[in-house]
């Protein structure tokens, strides 16, 4: 009865046709499992690792691993926290601006407050980051212009704000407790705590999404907002609630990158939206809203730091890197699509015969 | 494009539709302030005080809130005042080969009498340099030349072959002389950068004292601190016998040495290159790094102040001989290629690091 005795993809392609009840929801379970959009992405990093760890064999060793797991933690709190937006139809692509001002935040509250307690600089990033989400929720919903224009002014805005703040100034990881640096040095079983921390935070979001009434309400609305307004949704709340943790997600984002790297200064994130945006995608975060998941925007995410790192480590020219990350994305929409349109053909037939 | 229809498209009222109007106007102002508040920060010009008359020298470096780059605009700043000019600082906030050309325009639009700039690539700048020239003024390449036809003269740190050859003994005596290397560079185009790898390399195929050395490769961190961390990772975990990283960009080392601090490489793998001591001084105490070298880079700022004085009183023309004064840093000759030799390269140790303050 589990997915592993039913290894054959033709039981799968054919589950309505089959008499036996019990046959054909083991097919269905097994065809939800096979279509699921995690899988192919879970897979090819499977693929990806095993592979360079056959070239390089350096890749893997417990550096290697806590590097690949370093480099991913904050882009797969990011990601987490967008494909929420992006479930409801729209897009925030201020995150990169945003984490730039909570990094340098956090480097100016350690330099003005040398003693200030660790919990504290997080919750203070975490709600300055709230903040931040929150003008772009009030602006998307109260102007109901698509979020994509909203973001995209809300990104320069929130720069030149980090710009006219920080100048040239620069803080750097000397200037921080050494307590909080080791936060994403110091292991737990082989997890660097602030992946850990990150773990925590999918599964949280995830369980949130999966089980919780107003976490399902985006999905309604990502599908259909007129739909779900007419449902009786509160459309605007949700979609103000989604910003809002995606800047909550965001906030922590930014003290873990001050944990993270050495300096904070105005250019601090540039251009990382469309990393994020592009992890969430290649995760199978539909960008038109109403289905993904959040632990797959966390795997795209792991998968698109990994394959930089496996690339630069079989040595593969980093031009070509770029190429292939945008191959990546390119494949994921097709996947996507390809998926859709089957998945309406047989409700057609399905419904022709039921005439 | 599902995104362009969030709300409900046909239904929409036209009272709405006006609102909607208004708030992507709105939306739209606010880019474009957004985009200003961030292309003219920390502009310094003196705010008219020179009551009209004062000529006026503009600097534009490779890109603003970089701590390096204001180091060398508050030497400028001090030069200029010194002279009696009016100065201004205007430049992109990246590193790019195409952004400062806008600039450029802008100055020249604007009459300025002396433009010093840093290059981020010798010939994209070109056109619009020559254009300033044809309309009167005087340009002075610093820190990064452009190709010599677009400028007048070209105020170099140090003799760029030094500092090249500072880095190499420095990795040479920790390294014993023999091993795999690796360069961390900032932007594949930046012509100081592409100077000084090419001085390495041609140094360490002629000196027989180098022979063990073996470069392995180059890469580029862009100065963008994630990115030159990434590729320091990257470069441990592809080169495996790798004993040394030279980094001649202040933005690399800084973050190569916070990976190699963080990691199990911290004191296996030698480090060196250019480096801010402000930004290094942690490192050097905890034994990350041991030595890196700069010069001054305030001086180099001042004395582009006044060769662009120099230039436009008629003091100096470019040719070769010429001398001017550059107020307390003395007598400066302008050597081969109208360059202009700031003075010696600094080496930074954990024995004089506290000396500085930059």
């Amino acid at each position: 009865m589990t997915l592993s005795t039913k290894p054959n993809p033709a039981g799968a392609g054919a589950p309505a046709r089959s008499g036996a009840a019990a046959t054909d929801r083991n097919a269905s379970a097994f065809s939800t499992f096979v279509r699921a959009r995690e899988i192919p992405v879970a897979s090819a990093l499977v693929v990806l690792v095993v592979i360079t760890a056959v070239i390089n064999s350096q890749f893997l060793n417990p550096q290697g691993v806590k590097d690949l797991l370093l480099n991913a933690t904050i882009l797969i709190i990011m990601a987490a926290g967008q494909s929420l937006v992006i479930i409801t139809r729209n897009v925030d692509l201020s995150v990169g601006s945003v984490l730039g001002l909570v990094a340098f935040g956090t480097g100016s509250l350690f330099n003005a407050f040398p003693n200030i307690p660790i919990v504290v600089v997080f919750l203070i990033g975490m709600v300055f980051g709230a903040v931040l989400g929150g003008i772009n929720g009030l602006l998307v919903t109260a102007a109901k212009v698509p979020a994509l224009v909203i973001t995209l002014g809300t990104l320069y805005i929130f720069r030149g704000v980090l710009n006219a703040w920080a100048g040239g100034t620069q803080y750097f990881a000397g200037d921080r407790p050494v307590s909080f640096s080791d936060l994403s040095t110091e292991t737990v079983i082989g997890f660097p705590i602030i992946t850990l921390i990150a773990v925590f935070v999918v599964v949280a979001v995830a369980i949130f999404m999966h089980a919780v009434r107003s976490g399902r309400d985006l999905y309604a609305i990502g599908s259909d907002p007129d739909a779900a307004l007419l449902f009786g949704i509160p459309v605007s709340r949700r979609v103000l609630y989604a910003f809002v943790a995606n800047g909550v997600l965001t906030g922590l984002a930014g003290v873990l990158y001050a944990s993270r790297f050495n300096s904070v200064g105005a250019t601090t994130g540039d251009g990382l939206e469309l990393n994020v945006v592009a992890a969430a995608v290649v995760g199978g975060v539909a960008i038109a809203g109403g289905s993904g998941t959040v632990y797959g925007a966390a795997i795209g995410a792991l998968l698109l730091t990994t394959i930089t790192s496996a690339l630069t480590a079989v040595r593969v020219d980093k031009f070509w890197q770029q190429a292939i990350v945008g191959l990546l994305i390119l494949a994921s929409i097709i996947v996507d699509r390809v998926a859709s349109i089957r998945r309406a053909r047989k409700l057609r037939v399905s419904e022709a015969r039921d005439v | 494009m599902k995104l362009f229809h969030s709300s409900t498209g046909k239904r929409l009222s036209t009272g709405r539709r006006v609102a909607s109007v208004a708030a992507l106007a709105t939306t739209v102002a606010l880019i474009a302030t957004g985009c200003a508040g961030g292309g003219s920060s920390s502009d310094s010009s003196s705010g008219g005080s020179g009551g009209g008359d004062a000529k006026t020298i503009a600097f534009l470096p490779k890109q603003l809130n970089n701590p390096y780059t204001d180091v060398v605009l508050g030497g400028g700043k001090k030069g200029a005042d010194a002279i009696g000019y009016t100065s201004s600082v205007v430049g992109p906030l990246e590193a790019s080969a195409s952004s400062q050309v806008t600039f450029i325009n802008t100055l020249t639009q604007q009459g300025t009498n002396v433009i010093v700039i840093a290059a981020n690539d010798p010939d994209a700048v070109g056109p619009a340099l020559q254009e300033a020239r044809d309309a009167g003024a005087k340009v002075v390449a610093f820190d990064s030349d452009t190709a010599p036809q677009y400028r007048d003269v070209f105020v170099s740190q140090v003799v760029s072959k030094d500092v090249a050859l500072i880095q190499l003994k420095q990795m040479s005596e920790q390294i014993g002389g023999v091993g795999d290397i690796a360069i961390l560079s900032a932007t594949a185009n930046a012509t100081n950068q592409n100077g000084w790898i090419s001085d390495m390399k041609a140094e360490l195929a002629s000196n027989p004292a180098y022979k063990g050395i073996n470069l392995v490769t180059t890469v580029y961190g862009d100065d963008d601190d994630t990115k030159s961390f990434q590729e320091t990772q990257g470069l441990i975990s592809a080169y495996p016998n790798l004993k040394g990283i030279i980094s001649p960009t202040t933005v690399g080392i800084a973050a190569a040495a916070r990976y190699l601090s963080t990691s199990d490489s911290k004191g296996k793998i030698v480090l060196t290159g250019l480096g801010l001591p402000n930004e290094m001084r942690a490192f050097v105490k905890d034994g990350t790094v041991k030595e890196f070298a700069l010069w001054d880079p305030a001086q180099l700022g001042e004395v582009a102040a006044y060769a662009g004085q120099a230039l436009e009183d008629g003091t100096i023309t470019g040719a070769e001989g010429d001398k001017f004064t550059a107020g307390d840093l003395g007598e400066k000759t302008v050597g081969a290629d109208q360059t202009i030799i700031v003075g010696p390269p600094t080496e930074f140790t954990a024995d004089n690091i506290d000396q500085y303050d930059f």
